[in-house]
């Protein structure tokens, strides 16, 4: 048993001021597994990988790797014991191919043998089931060749125990089942993997044992055979969480958005979105999917006004049945604001797009409104009053209304938005990425909040990247590929394999006609 | 593998900075005032060890170079005035990260229009000789915070740099203005403006020469901290300062908001040109901002924009200057000397910022020990 044990974490123990991040956490890792390391937002996994990998230093407690004790001061300490952690942002230079960012901060003499590395890099990929050339160029690769030579880089330094970090938030069903054929291999070589995800699904498939933090607290470590996705749930939350998001029959549709021919173009001058037709409907939820980067922002910002669309682009607006149409291209966010199309969540970067990090609550509540005041001055009661509210009505953690939201956690800060987008009682709903970074009892929350508005007859837009939820929640679900519609299809009927089909397929012309209804 | 030796047994680094979240109002100023302290022990020593003089009687002779007689401590209030509305017109442009590093060029500019008024358009009726001196200074420095907030709201010019540059052309224009009006012919200054008919002067006010200077600029203490903390402007300029692209979400028209508050905060500058001139020095050379357009920043900045805290901070930094030139005469200490007290009493409570963010955790210490030595140093 204990030649077996590749880490083992005795009484770790890390604080930040006042907050404990890890408390007393045992854990241990054997070599041959595949272990899931599960637990909500704020549960300390991360900062217990970063323990690992040397980017932080615990305050108590002992780390054993091949069972002797040893101290972790740096990153670089992490690697000399064979520790290799794949970050969710990939730490790779773009002009270089995958070579030579393997290569890249090893030690070697002037003379580089580009030719070696790439032999054994070849070796490596045969040996575990990669698909990779290692003469390509980063800024060539797709996100999943880029996360397969980060893996790469850490077998090559001798790596043998992988730490992944949400390796699969990035991917499509089919590429992920590569990675995952590609962990069992290694698995099968004797290599030690923790995968860090909150996909309870991926957890029962690919784990062989799950463990489970809590509140910065070791919860317990069970074999994945013996429990199941709501035993983990539970476990993981400290009491019953239903996994199921209620889904009606939308009632009541209309369409009140017409999309036409729309176009963007990025800062690159290249076409974000390529002539783009669909409607939104009323009372029903739309889902868009789509690998990352695939049109998405673009889509939503210019509903929002916050894009310049070009060309024959129209955005049509129909606020009430046969009353007037208003286009809203041209328009600026303000104006569009005033018709009731509110653009809820903002992707990836909440604080730095629909929230003022350094203001409190009663600050962001503001933001919306702070122009009904009367004459020069802003007004602070109704805000104050609304920040009051939602803290209590959305379960907001904060030391007080004042505090800056750029202080709490992710969920906490996206509560803050979502909470004020529906305070603003809107006609149409977007929110990109509403759940990236929560925990399921936020994420559920927030699914129930968006079924909700679709019952009080709201148009809602949810671009998601986590396809079950997207079949579970929305109508239809929209699939962008590259800027372009590559279908649109029933949530109810579909598959998660047609889903992952479309977003890697460029649309045929007769599919990019069937876009518009 | 083979490595691995070394890696173990105990080595826990020495010293750890931790963040610190807990620091509240009161323990923030306890760090503060014992930076303070723990600066004066050590200028106290360094005093003794350099000039062999007692430190009790340097300090009382500091404490008197700014409050020592009545007219020392209204000098001592006229330059925290004018220092502090230089701070106020600095604060919005700064909460809205604008870098508007050229208050300097902006004083000199509201310096030049100040006297070109006190020269041209004397004769007029008091009140609007006044009228007009106000107008133009504050719109010749909102000219010169106006071009490079254009320049970035619409090309997204570096503001620092274009600021920087600013105030070069202030000074040659000033330089040009001074070689014109030179008076007496030959002596390279304008001379005192008006010495005989006191046109132009800021009027005393119950027999106090400056007493109007220091009530003005209270008023706009007052007036900068409703503006930016009660109206709609202020709240957008922060949004702007926080995240331009929240601010363009919220359907807040960025470029107005940049031009806007440099144009305010430029007036402001210009007016303290105004102060400087008018009401201080009544004349003007190169040197009539005297880098108090820098000073000014860390007035600000250390102040985190309150202008209350300003106020503080601006009378602590102008009586560590009159201090400094105090003691420098009276001991007959050269110039620098004084200046090192000065230096090492501004890096403590510069210093000190630090360990309210932070704490030092050194290893196997317990916890408790371990606050107190953050706090002392």
């Amino acid at each position: 048993m204990q030649e077996n044990t590749a880490i083992k974490l005795c009484n770790i123990t890390k604080r930040f001021g006042e907050v404990v991040a890890n408390s007393n956490i045992s854990l241990e890792v054997r070599k041959g597994e595949i272990l899931s390391l599960l637990g909500e937002n704020g549960s300390g996994k991360t900062t217990l990988m970063n323990i690992l990998s040397g980017i932080y230093f615990p305050d108590e407690g002992e780390i054993f790797v091949d069972g002797k004790e040893v101290t972790i001061r740096s990153p670089h300490d992490s690697f000399e014991l064979g520790i290799g952690m794949i970050h969710q942002h990939f730490k790779l230079v773009d002009i270089f191919t995958a070579a030579e960012n393997i290569i890249l901060g090893l030690p070697g003499g002037a003379n580089l043998n580009l030719k070696a590395v790439a032999e054994e890099v070849n070796a490596l990929t045969a040996k575990y089931g990669f698909e990779l050339d290692p003469n390509k160029k980063i800024y060539e690769m797709s996100v999943s060749e880029k996360q397969t030579v980060e893996i790469i880089k850490m077998l090559y330094r001798g790596a043998n125990v992988l730490i992944l970090d949400e390796p699969t938030a990035v991917l499509t069903p089919q590429e992920t089942k590569k990675l995952f054929s590609v962990l069992t291999n290694m698995k099968e070589d004797g290599k030690a993997v923790i995968i860090i995800t909150h996909k309870l699904n991926e957890v029962m498939e690919i784990s062989d044992r799950v463990a489970v933090l809590r509140k910065g607290e070791y919860v317990d470590t069970v074999n994945t055979s013996e429990t199941s996705e709501n035993a983990l749930t539970e476990m993981m939350v400290g009491k019953k969480v239903s996994l199921d998001i209620a889904r009606t029959e939308p009632k009541n549709m209309r369409t009140i958005l017409r999309i036409q021919n729309l176009t963007c173009i990025n800062e690159d001058g290249l076409k974000a979105l390529d002539d783009v037709s669909f409607a939104i409907r009323t009372g029903e939820i739309l889902g868009i999917a789509g690998i990352a980067g695939s049109g998405q922002k673009e889509l939503l910002e210019s509903i929002a006004g916050l894009q310049n669309p070009i060309g024959e682009s129209s955005i049509l607006y129909e606020p009430k049945e046969n009353e007037r149409v208003h286009e809203l291209v041209g328009k600026t966010p303000m104006q569009i604001k005033e018709l009731g199309v509110s653009l809820a969540f903002v992707p990836e970067d909440r604080l730095g797009m629909g929230l003022v990090g350094n203001m409190g609550m009663i600050g962001n509540m503001m933001l919306r409104g702070y122009r009904s005041g009367k004459g020069i001055f802003v007004e602070t009661q109704a805000p104050t009053k609304l920040a009051k509210e939602l803290k209590e009505k959305l379960e907001i953690a904060t030391p007080s209304i004042n505090t800056p939201v750029s202080k709490l956690s992710g969920g906490n800060v996206q509560k803050v938005l979502v909470g004020r987008e529906i305070a603003m009682e809107p006609k149409v709903l977007m929110t990109a990425y509403a759940v990236r970074g929560l925990d399921i009892n936020t994420s559920y929350a927030i699914y129930n909040i968006l079924a909700e508005e679709k019952e009080k007859g709201v148009a809602v837009v949810y671009v998601g990247e986590d396809l079950d939820v997207l079949l579970e929640l929305s109508d239809r679900i929209l699939v962008l590929c590259d800027g372009k519609i590559s279908g649109i299809v029933d949530a109810r009927t579909t598959t998660k394999e047609e889903i992952g089909l479309l977003m890697t397929q460029i649309p045929q012309k007769e599919e990019e006609a069937n876009g518009e209804e | 593998m083979a490595k691995n030796n070394e890696l173990s047994g105990k080595r826990e680094p020495l010293v750890r900075i931790v963040r610190r979240t807990d620091a509240g109002r009161i323990q923030s100023w306890g760090i503060r005032i014992a930076a303070v302290l723990v600066a004066l022990v050590i200028c106290a020593v360094l005093i003794y060890a350099l000039v062999k003089m007692n430190p009790l009687e340097v300090y009382k002779a500091m404490f008197f170079g700014a409050f020592g007689t009545t007219r020392k401590l209204w000098i001592t209030l006229r330059d925290t005035a004018m220092l502090l509305c230089i701070g106020i017109g600095l604060a919005p442009a700064f909460r809205m990260k604008f870098w508007n590093i050229g208050a300097e060029g902006q004083i000199l500019v509201g310096g030049v229009a100040t006297a070109v008024c006190m020269i041209y358009l004397k004769g007029l009726p008091e009140i609007l000789l006044f009228a007009c001196m106000l107008f133009l200074s504050s719109l010749a420095g909102a000219v010169w915070g106006l071009i490079p907030a254009w320049f970035k709201a619409h090309f997204g010019t570096n503001e620092t740099l274009f600021t920087l540059m600013m105030n070069y052309v202030a000074i040659s224009i000033t330089s040009f203005c001074v070689s014109k009006w030179e008076n007496p012919y030959g002596s390279n200054s304008v001379g005192i403006i008006n010495p005989g008919t006191k046109e132009g002067w800021l009027p005393d006010l119950f027999g106090q020469q400056y007493l109007i200077n220091v009530l003005m600029v209270a008023a706009l203490v007052v007036l900068m901290y409703i503006y930016m903390e009660r109206t709609k402007h202020g709240y957008e300029l922060a949004v702007v300062g926080d995240s331009e692209n929240t601010a363009r979400y919220a359907g807040i028209d960025v470029k107005k908001v940049i031009i806007r508050t440099m144009l305010l905060s430029g007036a402001l500058c210009g007016f303290s040109g105004f102060l400087a001139v008018s009401g201080a020095s009544h004349t003007i050379s190169t040197g009539t901002a005297g880098g108090r357009g820098f000073t000014a920043i860390i007035v600000a900045w250390l102040a985190k924009f309150n202008t209350f805290t300003m106020a503080l901070i601006a009378l602590l930094l102008v009586f560590l200057d009159k201090g400094a030139v105090e003691i420098a005469s009276k001991f007959n200490l050269n110039d620098y000397a004084s200046q090192i007290i000065t230096g090492i009493l501004l890096f403590f409570i510069l210093g000190s910022e630090f360990f309210i963010n932070y704490r030092l955790v050194f290893a196997h210490k317990e916890k408790h020990a371990v606050q107190a030595e953050g706090k002392e140093a």
